[in-house]
C-alpha cells in the first residue's frame, strides 16, 4: 500500500460550528472578493512605460516626430490615419501593473484547476499539464517566430510539426495527418469536410446524411449540420454500445458517413468497429471517429486497424496540453489512405534534407484534391511544440502505460463505487478510461447536479453531468492516468459520502455548495435578462432625477 | 515515468480489488486481432526531462526569430512587447489547468475574467456585445459570414479585395460546402480602397459585405457611407480587425454602424507563435446576440444575492441543440483571451493610445524613409502601422535575400498572391513599438544596396 501523501484521514476532526460574524469586506480570509476592473481602474491609469528615446522607428539622427516625445503626433496634421481619428473615448480601464497582477491572483483563486486537486470531468481527460511543455513552448525559437517567414528561416518550426505529424500517424496507424484545425470540433469539421470531399470527386455528392450514435458529443450532429449533412440519430444498445444491427440497416447510398466517438461517451469500447467499419464502406460511405478518448487506447490500440477513415486527436486531452479554462485546443486529424488526397492545406513535406510547406501555390503537384485552407496560417503551433515535448518524454513505453493506468484508474473508480452508485452498464464489463454512474436510488427531488455541488464541498471538481444523454442523470467519472492512488481513495470515499446524503434526502445537499466562493447562481435570470458586458453606472446626480 | 504516479504495487493491489488478474482483462472489449502487444514500433522510448530539452531547444536553434533580426513582418500577426507579467498571470495554474467554467461555483475567476474580456473587445470594436472568444480571426470572420446568412436568409456574400487573402481562403474552403456564394476579387496597387466598388456589387441578394479595417495593405477607409448602403438593401456590414492595436488610434467599425465586427486579438498579449494559438474576436450589435456563435459569459446572482457569472444563451450551443446550434464550436481560445485581457489591463486607454501613437509615428517615419529609395513607392495614401511599397522589381526574391542578411524584411504580396503578377512588386511593411530607427536604417541601405 503506497502512503496517503495527501494527509487526508478519513475521520477528520468536526469543524468548530460556532456562531461567526460575517467580515466588513466580505472575504473570508484566504476567500478574497475582487471586484471589476472597470470598477477599480481608469482611463488615465497604466501599468505600462514606453521608452522615451530611440525605440520609435523616427527616434533617429532627426528625432522630429519621436512620438514619445512629441505626444501630439496622432492630433497633428502629420497624421496618415485618412480622417479617421478617433476621437470618442473607448471606456477602457487601465491598473497599475501592482494592481494587475493581484486582481488577477484573486481572481485565479476563485477558479478550481488540476494543479489544486483531482478534476474527474468525463470525457474532458483533465490529466497534469507538464510544466516542461510550457517551457519548451516559449522558447523564443518557437514563441517569437512569425508566420510568413520565408520557409528557410524557420526550418525548426516546420520540423516540430513534421515530427509530431509522424508520432500522431504511426500511433494511430494511419496514412496521413492534417495538422492545422484549431480544436476538437474543429478537427471534426475537417474530417467530414475531406469526406464531403472524397464522395464528391466519386461523383457521389447526392450522399446527405451522416449516421450518430445518440450517446455522441454534441459536436458530432452540429459539425455533421455545418458541414451541410442531415443527422440520424443510431440506437444505443442495453449494454451501452452502437447498435450495430441498426446501424447497418440504415446504410444505403444516401448515407455519407457515421460519427463515431471509440471508446464511446459510456466510456466503453466498441467491440464492433471493425464490422461497423466494413459495412459503411462496402456501402459506400465513410467513418469518422471522435478521438476525443484516444487517451484510453494510445499505445495499446492504432484505429488504423479497426478501419477508420479520418479521426481528431485532442492534443489538450491525449497529449497533456493545458485546457486554459476553454482553450486554446488543437485538434489534428489523421487520415485513412482513401481521405488524404482530400486533407486540408497547409501541409508540411520532407523534401531532401528540407522542410517544405505545402500551401496554395505548390498544392497542384501532390494535393490537387485537397478541399482547401481551414485557418490562416499553420496551426496551433504553440500547442504543437507542448504536445511533442509530452510525447518525447513518455516515448512508445510510456504512452502505453499511459492508457494502462487511466484504465486501471476508471475502473478501480467504477469497482469501488457500485456498490454505492447505480453503474447501468457495469455489468457488461471493465470500462475504459471512465466510470459512468446514474442518478437512479436518490431520495425524490434528488438528482446529479446535488451530488457534483457536494463534491464542491469536499474539494473536488464534479464529475460531467447529465452527459451521455443516454443515462438518466449520467454522471461520467474520467480520473486519467496522473492521479494517485491515494487521490483516488480519498475521492471515493468522498463521492461516497455525498452519495449515501444524496439517497437519504439530506436537505443540506439542496444548498450546497456552502464553502465555494458562490453558492449556486441564478442561471435562468442570467440568460433571460442578458448582462454580457459591464455597463457603466449612471452619474449620482442623473440618477437621482 | 515522472507523469505517472501509480506504483506497482499500488496497480497490483487496484486489479485485485477490480477483480482482474492482469491489465489484458480491462482492455478485453479490444477484438484481439487489433491489440498491440507491445509499444508501438520504430518509435523512441521515454526520455529524461534534460533529453527532451536538448532535442527541443535544438530545434528551436534552427529558426531565425523575430526578436534576432530587424523585423517587419506583419499580415495578421504582429510582433508587439509583452509585459512580463501577462504570461506569469496566464501560468497560474488556477487559470491554466482550469477547464470551461461549467461548474461556475469554483470558476468565477475565468468567469468575471471573460466578463472582463467581452467588455473590453466590446468596447474597442465599437460594438453592443462580444463573445467569449473564437479560435482566431480567419475562422471569426467565416462565423460572422454564416451569421449575417442566418440573419438575413440570403447567401450571398461579398468580400472586399482588401480582406486578408487567408481570411478569404478559408470562407471559400467553408463556402463550397455551405453553399454561399462568396464575391472575391485581389487587390489593386492603388492608393484607397475602393469602396465604391463594393457598394455598387450590393443587391437584394446580399447577405453581408466583408471589410477589412486597416485593410491587406494596411490602408484605411471610412466604413458609414458602405454601412449605408448595406443597411439600405437590408445587407449586414461585417468588419474585420487584424490589428486591433489600430483601434487605439482610429475611429471603430462599430461607431461607423458595421453590424458585426470580428478581429484577430493576437496583437494583445498572445505573441506570434508561428501562427497559432491566437485569439480570435467577435462583437456585434445587441439585436443579433441570439444569432452569435460562440460561448457568452453574462452577470447574475447567486442563492444569497451576491453578484456571480455564468456561461449563458448556451440554447445556442452544440452541447445543448446539437445539429440545430448556431455553430458546432466548443473550446474557443480561453488563455488568449486571458492573457489579452491583462494587457488590455495593463495598458488602459491612456496606454493603448500612446500604443497606438508610437506606432503610428513610427511607421509614418519608415514609410517617407523607405519611399526615398530610388524606384520604392508607397502606395498608400492612409495607413496605421502597416504600408504598401511597390519595388521596381518582385518583391519576394529580394525578402529572401534580405532574409540571408539576417533583415526579415515585410511581407511580399508574392508570397499572399502567387500567380498574381500586378501585385508581385508589392511588399507590406509593419512597424511596431517594438521596431527601431536603427532597424528602419539597416532595412532601408540595404534594400537601396539590393536595388541599385
Amino acid at each position: 500500500m503506497s502512503i496517503n501523501q495527501s494527509g487526508w484521514r478519513p475521520t477528520s476532526p468536526e469543524a468548530n460550528t460556532g456562531n461567526v460574524p460575517a467580515s466588513v469586506t466580505g472575504n473570508k480570509a484566504l476567500m478574497l472578493e475582487e471586484a471589476l476592473i472597470f470598477e477599480i481602474g481608469d482611463s488615465h491609469t497604466t501599468g505600462v512605460d514606453f521608452d522615451t528615446f530611440g525605440s520609435p522607428a523616427n527616434a533617429g539622427a532627426q528625432g522630429t516626430k519621436d512620438a514619445a516625445r512629441n505626444p501630439g503626433f496622432l492630433l497633428s496634421q502629420e497624421n496618415k490615419l485618412g480622417g479617421l481619428l478617433r476621437t470618442a473615448p473607448i471606456g477602457l480601464p487601465g491598473l497599475s501593473e501592482p494592481e494587475t497582477v493581484r486582481h488577477y491572483t484573486r481572481l485565479s483563486r476563485q477558479n478550481y484547476g488540476i494543479d489544486l486537486g483531482f478534476f474527474p470531468l468525463g470525457s474532458c481527460t483533465m490529466k497534469h499539464n507538464p510544466r516542461l511543455n510550457e517551457k519548451m513552448a516559449r522558447l523564443p525559437g518557437f514563441s517569437d517566430v512569425h508566420p510568413l517567414q520565408p520557409v528557410d528561416t524557420v526550418q525548426g518550426a516546420l520540423e516540430v510539426i513534421h515530427q509530431l505529424a509522424h508520432w500522431l500517424v504511426t500511433l494511430t496507424g494511419m496514412t496521413s495527418v492534417a495538422m492545422s484545425p484549431k480544436a476538437g470540433a474543429h478537427g471534426e469539421l475537417c474530417g467530414i469536410l475531406a469526406i464531403r470531399a472524397a464522395l464528391e470527386a466519386k461523383g457521389e455528392g447526392a450522399r446527405k446524411i451522416i449516421l450518430v450514435p445518440e450517446s455522441a458529443h454534441g459536436t458530432n450532429p452540429a459539425t455533421a449540420a455545418f458541414a451541410g449533412y442531415s443527422v440520424e440519430d443510431i440506437p444505443a444498445t442495453a449494454e451501452g454500445r452502437v447498435d450495430t444491427a441498426a446501424l447497418k440497416a440504415r446504410l444505403g447510398p444516401d448515407v455519407a458517413g457515421v460519427m463515431i466517438t471509440n471508446p464511446n461517451t459510456c466510456g466503453l469500447f466498441e467491440r464492433d468497429m471493425r464490422e461497423i467499419s466494413d459495412a459503411v464502406h462496402a456501402a459506400g460511405g465513410f467513418v469518422y471517429c471522435d478521438g476525443a478518448n484516444f487517451n484510453a487506447i494510445v499505445g495499446r490500440v492504432r484505429p488504423g486497424d479497426l478501419g477508420i477513415d479520418a479521426m481528431h486527436i485532442n492534443l489538450h486531452k491525449t497529449f497533456s496540453t493545458p485546457h486554459g479554462g476553454g482553450g486554446p485546443g488543437s485538434g489534428p486529424v489523421v487520415f485513412s489512405e482513401a481521405l488524404t488526397p482530400y486533407a486540408p492545406l497547409p501541409f508540411v513535406e520532407k523534401q531532401g534534407d528540407q522542410f517544405v510547406l505545402i500551401e496554395e501555390e505548390n498544392a497542384d503537384e501532390h494535393h490537387a484534391g485537397s478541399f482547401g485552407r481551414m485557418v490562416a496560417f499553420h496551426g496551433q503551433m504553440g500547442m504543437f511544440t507542448r504536445a511533442l515535448t509530452y510525447i518525447l518524454s513518455h516515448g512508445a513505453d510510456g504512452l502505453r502505460q499511459v492508457s494502462e493506468d487511466a484504465v486501471l484508474n476508471a475502473n478501480y473508480i467504477l469497482r469501488s463505487l457500485d456498490d454505492t452508485l447505480d453503474a447501468p452498464f457495469g455489468p457488461s464489463g471493465p470500462c475504459m478510461h471512465e466510470a459512468l454512474f446514474s442518478d437512479s436510488g436518490l431520495a425524490t427531488g434528488f438528482s446529479t447536479i446535488d451530488i457534483a455541488k457536494g463534491l464542491i464541498d469536499e474539494g473536488f471538481h464534479p464529475m460531467t453531468m447529465y452527459f451521455p444523454l443516454v443515462v438518466h442523470g449520467a454522471m461520467l467519472v474520467e480520473p486519467t492516468e496522473t492521479e494517485s492512488k491515494a487521490a483516488l481513495d480519498q475521492f471515493i470515499a468522498a463521492l461516497r459520502s455525498v452519495a449515501e446524503r444524496a439517497k437519504a434526502g439530506d436537505p443540506s445537499l439542496k444548498t450546497a455548495p456552502h464553502f465555494a466562493p458562490r453558492a449556486r447562481l441564478d442561471e435562468t435570470l442570467a440568460a433571460r435578462k442578458p448582462v454580457l458586458v459591464w455597463k457603466d453606472p449612471a452619474p449620482l446626480a442623473q440618477a437621482a432625477e | 515515468m515522472r507523469y505517472l504516479p501509480l506504483t506497482q504495487p499500488d496497480r497490483e493491489a487496484m486489479l485485485s480489488l477490480i477483480g482482474a488478474a492482469t491489465i489484458d482483462d480491462l482492455f478485453v472489449d479490444v477484438p484481439e486481432a487489433a491489440r498491440l502487444d507491445g509499444p508501438v514500433r520504430d518509435l523512441p522510448m521515454h526520455a529524461s526531462e534534460m533529453a527532451v530539452e536538448r532535442h527541443m531547444s535544438a530545434l528551436a536553434k534552427k529558426n531565425l526569430t523575430a526578436g534576432e533580426a530587424p523585423f517587419f513582418l506583419g499580415c495578421g500577426a504582429y510582433k508587439h512587447h509583452v509585459p512580463a507579467s501577462v504570461d506569469h498571470l496566464i501560468q497560474r495554474g488556477e487559470f491554466l489547468t482550469a477547464y470551461t467554467p461549467y461548474q461556475p461555483e469554483i470558476a468565477q475567476g475565468t468567469l468575471q475574467m471573460l466578463f472582463e474580456f467581452q467588455t473590453q473587445v466590446a468596447r474597442m470594436l465599437g460594438t453592443d456585445v462580444a463573445n467569449a472568444s473564437m479560435y482566431d480571426g480567419s475562422t471569426a470572420c467565416w462565423e460572422a459570414i454564416v451569421m449575417a446568412r442566418r440573419i438575413t436568409k440570403r447567401g450571398k456574400a461579398i468580400l472586399s479585395s482588401g480582406l486578408h487573402p487567408h481570411y478569404v481562403s478559408v470562407s471559400k474552403t467553408m463556402a463550397k460546402f455551405t453553399g454561399d456564394v462568396l464575391d472575391t476579387a485581389a487587390p489593386e496597387l492603388a492608393a484607397d480602397m475602393d469602396l465604391d466598388q463594393l457598394i455598387a456589387k450590393i443587391d437584394d441578394d446580399t447577405s453581408c459585405v466583408v471589410v477589412q479595417y486597416p485593410d491587406i495593405l494596411g490602408r484605411i477607409a471610412d466604413l458609414r457611407p458602405l454601412a449605408d448602403a448595406c443597411h439600405a438593401k437590408k445587407a449586414l456590414l461585417i468588419a474585420v480587425v487584424t490589428e486591433p492595436v489600430a483601434l487605439g488610434a482610429i475611429t471603430s467599425p462599430g461607431e461607423m454602424d458595421a453590424d458585426i465586427v470580428v478581429g484577430e486579438g493576437q496583437s494583445l498579449g498572445v505573441g506570434l507563435q508561428f501562427g497559432g494559438p491566437y485569439v480570435g474576436l467577435f462583437g456585434c450589435k445587441d439585436k443579433y446576440v441570439r444569432q452569435m456563435p460562440g460561448r457568452l459569459c453574462g452577470e447574475t446572482v447567486d442563492a444569497d444575492g451576491r453578484r456571480g457569472f455564468v456561461l449563458t444563451l448556451s440554447t445556442r450551443e452544440q452541447h445543448i441543440r446539437r445539429e440545430k446550434a448556431t455553430s458546432n464550436i466548443c473550446t474557443n481560445s480561453g488563455l488568449c483571451a486571458l492573457a489579452f485581457s491583462i494587457h488590455m489591463t495593463l495598458l488602459g486607454e491612456a496606454g493603448l493610445r500612446q500604443l497606438a501613437e508610437i506606432n503610428h509615428a513610427g511607421a509614418v517615419s519608415a514609410a517617407e524613409r523607405l519611399s526615398q529609395i530610388p524606384g520604392v513607392e508607397l502606395v498608400n495614401d492612409s495607413f496605421f502601422n502597416e504600408f504598401t511599397l511597390k519595388l521596381p522589381v518582385e518583391a519576394r526574391p529580394v525578402v529572401r535575400t534580405l532574409a540571408d542578411r539576417g533583415i526579415l524584411a515585410g511581407v511580399s504580396l508574392g508570397r499572399l498572391y502567387p500567380g498574381q503578377d500586378d501585385l508581385a512588386n508589392g511588399l507590406v511593411v509593419a512597424v511596431t513599438e517594438t521596431t527601431t530607427a536603427e532597424d528602419v536604417e539597416t532595412l532601408a541601405s540595404a534594400l537601396q544596396e539590393i536595388l541599385a
